[in-house]
């Protein structure tokens, strides 16, 4: 289950340590590269986290043993998040038990903002997962390859591994609508400014400004996509699909 | 008020295809009525629609004198199923699977009930057994454990013995019999073995083309139609709806 992340963070702090060998003390890498590797990794957990238990239900055709059963579908949504939340904290330790001692890697050097930084991937993580599974529950089975390579898709305009001002200019339109790119903009700043290399991008308010954008953004995510799975739910209670997945 | 279940006029519709056409039937208190026709006869939509699973087009459904649209959780709770089709995580031990849905259906004293349950369905070697590595005799055993966990006003069972030998089935056959007898448990049962829904069932429905087409005793409604067998007035109905519908 955490095998991927476990080579992510491997791999990336083998390269990190190696590029910070050719750029001496001028950039912090293991800092800002690995860091951002590991909190990407604790994003993409949340929402495999989720979407993979929605498939279970699926693979193990158990869907009409639960909604036949008392439980509602709010309901069911919040087993899959808390489901999502133990896999997602589970897999974010491992990754910072390996970047740290094999690394060197400290999270703790983001400070305060660490936690609304982990609140925002987490929320958005879960809007992910549960915008993955509704997309699943109302195409079939069959659609579960989308929710794999979101994340990924996601990555490129969420300046994960760049500043997004690395972007032209028409695809940082898509990363102001994405919370996480509001995070990594934020976490680059922080650290930049402890080293010293940008104090300016350091300012207070405006990464609480940064981070509230991020914040709202990820929440009406999860508000609307919480509210597409009931609409598709609905949807598959008039046309039968609910039973359908039993056969599929 | 003294049926179980009580549907009227019951109809499902997919864009101009009608599943289900007008049905009406009641259930009377630890009867077991069989629900028989061919293949797409409309039997599973709508075991679908009293379990709340499927919307219907028109019509009502209540059990226990209560409207499923305006109960269902309430209703859900004094309800369970078993299908051939609708497994149990097999990830999970059979204990953990009883545990589980216990705890979704509210039993009190749950410990005590997945112990007999175990105990009835000759699951207790397997209780620590996940159940993807159980046979589909010893699955069935645990899917029908699953269905008794609430000890349910109404029960619906969908070819609970299809594809096993005829000692399981025979067993499986022989709990539900006992437990109604026992519980006056209302069950609503499909199958496509004529024998063994003339040897459970107190009622049939026969559907065909989402219709009812014929109602009575399973034991003496062949001899009403001059056929020799239940077997042999299903493949009539199923082959000449018409001559029955008319």
């Amino acid at each position: 289950m955490f095998l991927w992340i476990v080579i992510d963070v491997i791999l990336w702090g083998f390269i990190t340590k190696y590029l910070g060998s050719l750029g001496k003390d001028t950039f912090s890498f293991v800092n800002i590269i690995l860091g951002a590797i590991i909190l990407w990794g604790f994003l993409t957990r949340i929402e495999h986290g989720l979407m993979m238990g929605f498939l279970e239900d699926i693979w193990s055709r158990n869907f009409i043993n639960y909604f036949a059963s008392p439980l509602k579908i709010g309901e069911y949504i919040a087993g899959l998040v808390t489901t999502s939340i133990i896999t997602g904290i589970f897999g974010f330790s491992v990754m910072l038990l390996i970047a740290g001692l094999a690394f060197g890697y400290n999270i703790f050097k983001i400070g305060f903002f660490l936690l609304p930084f982990l609140l925002i991937l987490f929320i958005f993580g879960m809007a992910m997962g549960i915008f993955v599974s509704a997309l699943i529950f109302r195409l079939g089975p069959a659609a579960e390859w989308i929710g794999w390579p979101i994340p990924m898709v996601l990555s490129v305009f969420s300046g994960v591994f760049y500043p997004i001002s690395t972007l032209p200019k028409f695809l940082q339109i898509f990363s102001r609508v994405i919370p996480a790119s509001y995070v990594f903009e934020s976490m680059r700043a922080i650290l930049a400014a402890s080293l010293g290399t940008s104090p300016s991008t350091g300012s207070g308010q405006a990464l609480t400004i940064n981070l509230f954008i991020g914040f709202g953004l990820a929440f009406t995510y999860l508000l609307l996509t919480y509210f597409f799975f009931i609409r598709v739910y609905r949807y598959n209670l008039k046309h039968g699909t609910i039973a359908r997945f039993n056969i599929e | 008020m003294n049926e179980t279940l009580k549907v009227v006029g019951l109809v499902k519709e997919y864009d101009s295809f009608r599943a289900v056409d007008n049905v009406t039937f009641a259930v009377k208190p630890g009867e077991i009525v069989g629900l028989l026709g061919p293949n797409g006869a409309g039997k599973t939509t709508t075991i679908n629609m009293i379990l709340g699973i499927l919307e219907p087009t028109a019509g009502s459904i209540e059990v226990l004198g209560k409207n499923l649209k305006e109960h269902r959780t309430e209703i859900v709770k004094q309800t369970n199923f078993a299908a051939v089709y609708a497994q149990m995580p097999g990830n999970l031990t059979v204990y953990q699977n009883l545990y589980v849905f216990g705890l979704l259906y509210q039993v009190r004293n749950l410990k005590e009930k997945i112990k007999s349950l175990l105990h009835d369905f000759d699951l207790e070697a397997f209780a620590n057994t996940k159940a993807g590595l159980l046979s589909s005799g010893e699955l069935s055993r645990l899917n029908l454990a699953k269905a008794l966990i609430n000890e349910p006003s109404l029960l619906l069972l969908d070819e609970p013995t299809a594809s096993l030998d005829p000692s399981v089935a025979n067993f499986i056959r022989e709990r539900i019999k006992k437990r109604t007898a026992e519980t006056e448990t209302t069950v609503l049962w499909t199958s496509h073995n004529m024998y063994e829904i003339e040897a459970v069932c107190d009622k049939v429905l026969f559907l065909s083309h989402g219709k009812i087409l014929l109602t009575g005793n399973p034991r003496t409604l062949p001899a009403e139609y001059g056929k020799k067998d239940l077997e042999e007035l299903f493949i009539s109905a199923a082959r000449e709806p018409l001559f029955f519908n008319g």
